[in-house]
């Protein structure tokens, strides 16, 4: 009796999810499909920019500097083993450019603005604001959704590269001017090493991919969430949640398409 | 039917999963009249506005409003449809992002290409139409209950739609807001020519501005009549319902089973 109740249990949560799976892609194709307004009216689009990526801009720049200062710290020793401390410029450059940049600034985003944006729609929805706006004619998902939506995916990348250059300097100070490696080979050798396209863009490309994993987890959340009190906390929860793993997922699946081993 | 109804409502029914809500709803709304829809809590009333603006649609039944069918509408048409309505939400549902001005001036913004100078002059007309010139530049968070409902009600006919629904206008007014809410309405319906639908409990505010009363009970209508036929009505759940009383035929109870029966069972 309670083997086939547990059964049905995980039965009906299969179903469930890939249920949720779907509507969460027919969710996605309405907002790229509802875009136009939020390019053809870009100051709406501008406002969520303000509102998720340069409220974000604090925590990333801190973030940046001290994973910088810290891979300075724990590059400079584990390179002056081998006697080749200069090359510690070129260690903290790749180490942000490829990886940590667009990996750390996607989850700090998805726990500063992938969170309010699940909490805002959500609120918006348990306080009949998008019922309101449908009735008054407005597609919701053109109007609130989508340049939440475009930008998180304008804002990513750019912070990630905000990031990314502040975890260099962090790394400059820490090696530098604290430790005492030399300036110029430090510069020199970051220079040399960084790769335009096989680095550079390469992150580029990862921070849009996370970029739009969360908005799309974070706005389907709020949309999706009951319209209650705990629906809307319950949401922002696995928004985080959800966010982060789907980040850490899509970056093995793209650094195993880029770099792989050569 | 051939008299000028904007809107008809012929034999709806509904059910959430397989509760029936509405069973079997006949209304009309003639042009230019105030019709009220009253219920008790639970009745299903903001269920038959919901199928008004084509939110839900009926298991059988259709509403019909200015010669189409709601529910056989495809996204554009009902787009263009829900521009003729407008609706004030039980709860005001103002969009809490914005203030008071872009509340009011939303609908001015997204639907029409009219220059930022006479949206100026409208919302400050209909804030003014509302008794709240002055208060353009708050939050709404910073409105009391009434204020907001007020404000939703500017926003509401911002557009000066042919049929207005108001879900519960007079709850949590005081008793000035309250008649100045009820002659606002009913001005409101004159002024623009419009039609439109109060869904409220509040019997004695109704019956002063209105032309026509649906009495609802459990999903179906069980009275219909002009105000005065309503005040002399003689029927048990009118007279239960104008006067407030406890028993009478109308059920005060969610429909369950048998309450003493469960505790029987359990005890
Ligand atoms: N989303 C929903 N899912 C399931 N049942 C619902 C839902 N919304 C409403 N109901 C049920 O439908 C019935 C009618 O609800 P409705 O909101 O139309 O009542 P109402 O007449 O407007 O009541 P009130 O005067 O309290 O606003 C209620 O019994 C309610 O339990
Ligand atoms: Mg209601």
């Amino acid at each position: 009796m309670s083997i086939l109740d547990n059964l049905r249990g995980i039965g009906a949560r299969v179903v469930n999810a890939v249920w949720r799976i779907g509507y969460a892609s027919r969710f996605f194709l309405m907002t790229l499909l509802y875009s136009g307004m939020s390019f053809r009216r870009f100051r709406l689009t501008v406002r969520e920019i303000f509102f998720s990526g340069v409220m974000s801009l604090i925590i990333i720049l801190v973030a940046g500097m001290f994973v910088g200062m810290v891979l300075g710290l724990q590059g400079y020793e584990t390179l002056k083993r081998y006697g080749s401390e200069s090359a510690l410029g070129s260690l903290v450059a790749l180490s942000l450019v490829r990886e940590l940049g667009p990996v750390l600034a996607a989850l700090l985003f998805a726990s500063r603005a992938g969170s309010a944006m699940t909490a805002e729609i959500g609120l918006m929805k348990a306080t009949e604001q998008i019922a309101a706006m449908e009735l008054m004619a407005v597609n919701p998902i053109a109007r609130v959704v989508a340049p939440r939506f475009w930008a998180g995916v304008i804002s990513m990348p750019l912070l990630a590269a905000m990031f990314s250059a502040m975890g260099v300097f962090g790394g400059y100070v820490v090696g530098v001017v604290l430790i005492g490696v030399d300036e110029g080979s430090f510069w020199s050798q970051m220079q040399g090493a960084v790769d335009f396209q096989h680095d550079v863009l390469n992150g580029v490309i990862k921070s849009l991919v996370f970029g739009v994993a969360v908005t799309v987890i974070s706005l389907f959340e709020g949309y999706d969430s009951p319209p209650t009190a705990e629906g809307v906390s319950g949401a922002t929860t696995r928004t985080v949640v959800q966010s982060s793993l789907a980040i850490l997922m899509l970056d093995f699946i793209l650094t195993a398409f880029m770099f792989r081993g050569d | 039917m051939s008299s000028p109804a904007l809107l008809e409502i012929r034999d709806v029914n509904f059910a959430y999963d397989s509760r029936p809500i509405l069973k079997g709803i006949n209304m009309t709304f003639p042009k230019g009249k105030l019709i009220a829809i009253m219920g008790l809590s639970g009745c299903g009333k903001t269920t038959i506005l919901r199928h008004i603006g084509g939110v839900l649609k009926p298991t059988r039944g259709y509403v019909k409003m200015d010669g189409q069918i709601i529910h056989e509408l495809d996204q554009d048409n009902l787009y263009q449809m829900r521009r003729k309505m407008g609706m004030l939400f039980q709860f005001g549902a103002l969009f809490t992002d914005m203030t008071v001005y872009d509340n009011v001036a939303f609908q001015m913004r997204e639907h029409t290409d009219l220059p930022e100078e006479i949206i100026r002059d409208l919302v400050m007309m209909k804030l003014h139409a509302v008794g709240l010139y002055g208060t353009q530049n708050l939050m709404p968070a910073e409105l009391s209950g009434g204020m907001a409902r007020r404000v939703a009600l500017a926003r509401t006919v911002a557009l000066d739609p042919m049929l207005i629904m108001y879900d519960e206008p007079f709850a949590g007014l005081d008793p000035i807001s309250l008649t100045v809410v009820g002659e606002l309405i009913r001005r409101l319906n004159d002024a623009l020519g419009a039609t439109s639908i109060v869904v409220t409990h509040d019997v004695q505010e109704s019956l002063k501005i209105v032309d026509y009363v649906y009495f609802v009970s459990d999903g179906a209508i069980i009275a219909e009549g002009t105000a005065d036929e309503i005040r002399a009505s003689g029927e048990a759940f009118v007279k239960q319902f104008v006067h407030g009383e406890m028993d009478g035929p109308i059920p005060f109870h969610y429909p369950a089973g048998d309450y003493n029966k469960d505790l029987g069972v359990r005890a």
